[in-house]
């Protein structure tokens, strides 16, 4: 089973990634023990350009586990067709109990990765480098997190079992595959709609207020993780159901195919930026109060939050345009109307 | 406009051939003047160049440019003010080859972002001053000494800087040539910018043009004109 | 806003200025990476163009197959199973099926004898692939002869050869009628090889073959389904085998890319230090280095992908057949359906792309940390 080209190349992908933040550690540690940017002496200097080989791999970092992320759904996709039993990519996770975790692990892993260049971002405007400290003992912290995803990546590839041609009876009947969104599933549509509508609704409240009055990105960047959670909730339990047409048909992974037009990716690449960027917005508004910073945070900050803004609308607008679009008529009195009258821009 | 206080400079610091170049310096260079800083080779004049034009950070001590200390300033701030404040014509000019002397010309706007068409013509028009304008287009290693000088200057001012700094301008050029580019700098003084040289010809340092002498020897000032 | 476009653009701009100076080091780098992804790609089309091939024959055969077990070896089966199969509900059809090997001395190869049920061969008559047609030079009206199970000589002529469509799985077979495959291996009436049977809804093919099994417990019961997997892990497998063999020569690549990166030249250091010198960044430095990259491994990645396209579609795979497509002595020649996956393009993207940038990376760094004072020095 590890014979797969992609599994092959997830599998490089995050051993690369981890062994690369993992040798930046021992720097990581030097920087906690020995910054001094007053100073002008050569070990500081070296350090000073260390600092650019760290933020440029976990730049490559970042885009690659953004990648891996979407060839490890894809890929999962496509190995349905190896499992009895397995229709999409929900089965092939759980094929073992390591799927899920992986992916779970996969996404925080993303928001951690972009998280960090944020900070780094926000820090590299300070002219005397004020969370360089922060940043590096948050380097220390991702490298277990990567190990971690990778570990469970493996585990869980290694513990796939492909099927071969039953001699006998006997295998032929291995059981259905269980499906773990069944609990998301039965949530009502309708109460999930809404519940995505107030939180785009709130999250376009707060940005505003944030871009306004420069204050309130933490409580945005904490509703933005929420409002991740909610709308992966309303994509489970009724965004994918109009797409599908099939009132019981609740996989969020079928839409990223080909056959729904991967309009998936026209929903979760917003998402994922929205929230990512939201995260973003906070940290800078975070480290506004430090002098050196004073001038560039709130703007890094206004910039992110606006960005934040723009893919939850997105999403929203993409979302709402999907339902309107459907065959499928789930709610009589439908909250679709209360979506779009909250969603900026208002109905497509 | 700079001051420097008791800066010094080391280079291989912790090494068995620990050096250094600079040893206490104490210095201001006035805006809107013509300096040069004398020496013979090895007396740190040229460190002290790269001191005082942010293109590197003393080991200790403190330059400020106008009120700000930048001596503790992490090289990507450094690049920021020195790309605006400071323009710098090397000894050997230093022009890339295989572009044309235009594209050279442009090259210290790009990280900038500055609109292309600007660009050009403010680089058109800086090289029309510099009567080199119809070698706009020639590659560089087909420029005279003289021409790749000029080509040099114009790469300095591209950002208008208020300071321009040149290494030992003169050295590689013939009395007649010296001379013109002497008279670029009288231009550039009356145009309200404060130039620094390096130099040990005696044609640069005895010019009417030039303000301040500043001679060095051994890492450590000697005498201030 | 426009500010950082403009300077995307002019950075972009020097990138190009800047790889088409240094021509021969550029075209060099292009050719070794294009070569890479070429034989990658083609591995990588191949394989896939053969599985999807395979699939889209098993698309076609019948979703259940029954065959009879005697000592746990395959044994003829006899006809009157073939009630007890209509009787389960949820069964559309089911029809005795007549196939097996005949092995030709004159050819020194295996046919794969069948006995088509839609259209009927005529007595006496044949139809063969394509690859016979090669073995045998056979054109349509000459006449074919083998000795029977008995001794007897059984005559056949060349009714007409299967198109090249589907050679793959076509190439050595030999069409018959029923009468005439009865002869030839003296298989009495009522006796099949095994029994093909259709399914209404194809969710219960699972549970109409549990009440098969029940109901005829001398039997095995293979899906179409199961043998689609196996063709899939085998083909994956043999494919992963062939990458693995190839991670030699990307782990060569990666080495060599670190090489160059790291092996500046001179004058392309003392550039790195007149730019660094006239104001630009280390991040500026590191930014042009990696769009040179991204420059050559984007091109080097469509045109080594354009190329292994043609090699496999229209050149017919000529450097990986007789790996990948197995053991036959009636090789099949043929076209294959062209056909592109994106997550194949996605997989073979992360092998040439992702090692050239991390091998890349470090080299980079150390050239851009430049002092910019070294121009001075």
């Amino acid at each position: 089973m590890l014979f797969q080209p992609a599994i092959i190349a997830l599998l490089l992908a995050s051993l690369v990634g981890t062994v690369m933040v993992t040798a930046s550690v021992p720097f990581a540690v030097g920087v906690l023990r020995g910054w001094d940017t007053a100073s002008g002496s050569e070990n500081q200097l070296e350090m000073e350009k260390r600092t650019y080989l760290v933020s440029t791999l976990l730049v490559v970092v970042l885009v690659s586990e953004l990648a891996s992320l979407i060839l490890f759904v894809f890929n999962a996709d496509r190995m349905s067709s190896l499992f009895v039993g397995a229709m999409c990519a929900v089965g092939t996770l759980n094929i073992n109990d390591w799927g899920f975790p992986t992916l779970y692990l996969k996404i925080v892993v993303f928001f951690a990765a972009s998280a960090w260049l944020v900070l780094n971002h926000v820090d590299s405007r300070g002219f005397d480098y004020p969370l360089v400290r922060v940043k590096y003992g948050a380097l220390i912290a991702l490298a277990p997190l990567m190990a971690a995803a990778a570990g469970v990546q493996l585990a869980y590839f290694l513990g796939l079992r492909a099927d071969v041609i039953a001699s006998c009876c006997s295998t032929l009947f291995s059981g259905a595959t269980q499906i773990t969104t069944d609990k998301l599933a039965a949530i009502a549509p309708e109460a999930s709609l809404v519940a995505l509508s107030a939180a785009l609704g709130g999250m376009m409240v707060l940005g505003r207020r944030a871009l306004v009055t420069g204050r309130g990105a933490v409580a945005y960047a904490v509703l933005s993780l929420v409002t991740f959670a909610i709308a992966m909730e309303a994509v489970v339990a009724a965004i994918s159901v109009y797409v599908y047409e099939l009132p019981h048909h609740h996989c969020p992974f079928c839409i990223l195919k080909g056959e729904y037009g991967h309009v998936g990716y026209a929903l979760y690449l917003p998402l994922f930026t929205a929230a990512a960027l939201g995260v973003g917005g906070g940290i800078a508004q975070s480290s506004a109060r430090i002098g050196s910073l004073a001038e560039a945070a709130p703007r890094i900050m206004r910039r992110c939050v606006g960005w934040s803004m723009a893919g939850f609308g997105l999403f929203g607008a993409v979302t709402a345009w999907l339902i309107w679009r459907s065959h499928l008529i789930l709610i009589e009195q439908s909250p679709v109307n209360s979506i779009l009258s909250i969603l900026p821009g208002g109905p497509p | 406009m700079i001051h420097l206080s008791d800066v010094r400079k080391a280079f291989n610091q912790g090494k068995s051939n620990e050096f250094w170049a600079l040893k206490g310096i104490d210095l201001s260079v006035r805006a809107g003047k013509v300096t040069v800083f004398r020496g013979p080779s090895g007396s740190g004049k040229t460190t002290l160049l790269t001191l005082v034009g942010c293109l590197a950070r003393p080991t200790s001590g403190r330059v400020r440019l106008r009120d700000r200390d930048i001596s503790g300033l992490p090289e990507r701030f450094l690049t920021d003010i020195r790309r605006s404040t400071f323009g710098f014509v090397f000894q050997q000019f230093n022009l890339l080859k295989g572009i044309s002397a235009i594209e050279n010309v442009m090259i210290p706007a790009y990280p900038l972002g500055r609109d292309r068409k600007e660009l050009s013509a403010r680089a058109h028009a800086l090289m029309e001053s510099l009567d080199i304008g119809p070698k706009a287009h020639s590659n560089a290693e087909w420029l005279s000494g003289g021409e790749a000088q000029r080509v040099a200057i114009a790469r300095a001012l591209i950002n208008d800087p208020e300071v321009v700094i040149a290494d030992e301008p003169t050295a590689n050029l013939d009395s007649e040539r010296s001379q013109q580019f002497l008279g670029i700098v009288e231009t550039l003084k009356a145009s309200g910018k404060t130039v620094l040289m390096t130099s040990h010809d005696p044609l640069v340092c005895d010019t009417a043009v030039v303000d301040h002498v500043v001679t060095l020897r051994d890492g450590q000032l000697v005498e201030t004109r | 806003m426009s500010v950082w476009l403009h300077k995307q653009r002019n950075l972009l701009d020097f990138t190009l200025s800047s790889l088409s100076r240094r021509r021969g080091k550029t075209l060099g780098m292009m050719a070794v990476y294009t070569a890479i992804v070429f034989v990658l790609a083609s591995v990588m089309l191949f394989a896939h163009a053969i599985r999807q091939e395979a699939a889209v024959v098993l698309a076609k055969s019948p979703e259940v197959l029954v065959q009879r077990m005697v000592a746990g070896r395959h044994d003829l089966i006899p006809a009157r199973h073939l009630d007890a199969i209509k009787a389960i509900r949820g069964v559309q059809s089911a029809e005795g099926r007549l196939w097996g090997y005949l092995f030709d001395p004159a050819a020194v190869a295996n046919y794969t004898l069948m006995v088509p049920t839609n259209p009927r061969i005529e007595p006496g008559m044949v139809v063969i692939g394509d690859g016979v047609v090669r073995v045998r030079s056979a054109d349509p009206g000459d006449l074919m002869s083998f000795r029977a199970h008995d001794g007897t000589l059984v005559q056949f002529k060349v009714d007409k050869a299967i198109g090249r469509d589907s050679a793959l799985v076509s190439a050595d077979l030999f069409l018959v009628s029923e009468d005439d495959f009865r002869r030839l291996f003296g298989i009495p009436a009522g006796l099949f090889t095994d029994l093909a049977i259709s399914v209404r809804n194809p969710r219960e093919v699972a549970k109409i073959a549990e009440k098969i099994d029940a109901a005829l417990p001398d039997t095995r019961i293979i899906l179409r389904d199961e043998i689609l997997r196996t063709y899939e892990s085998v083909f994956d497998w043999r494919e992963g085998m062939l990458l693995v063999l190839l991670a030699g020569s990307i782990l060569a690549f990666a080495i060599f890319s670190w090489e160059k990166a790291s092996g500046l030249s001179a004058e392309e250091r003392r550039e790195i230090g007149i730019l660094k010198a006239v104001g630009w960044e280390t991040g500026d430095v590191i930014r042009l280095k990696m769009q040179e990259g991204l420059v050559v491994s984007l091109s080097a990645f469509l045109i080594g992908y354009l190329l292994a396209y043609l090699h496999v579609f229209h050149f017919g795979a000529g450097l990986f057949e007789p790996v990948l497509k197995g053991w036959a002595v009636l090789y099949p020649k043929y076209r294959l359906t062209p056909f592109v996956d994106e997550l194949q393009v996605a997989t073979l993207f992360f092998f040439t792309v992702f090692p050239y940038t991390i091998a890349t990376v470090v080299p980079i760094w150390r050239a851009a940390i430049v002092d910019p004072d070294t121009v001075m020095r």
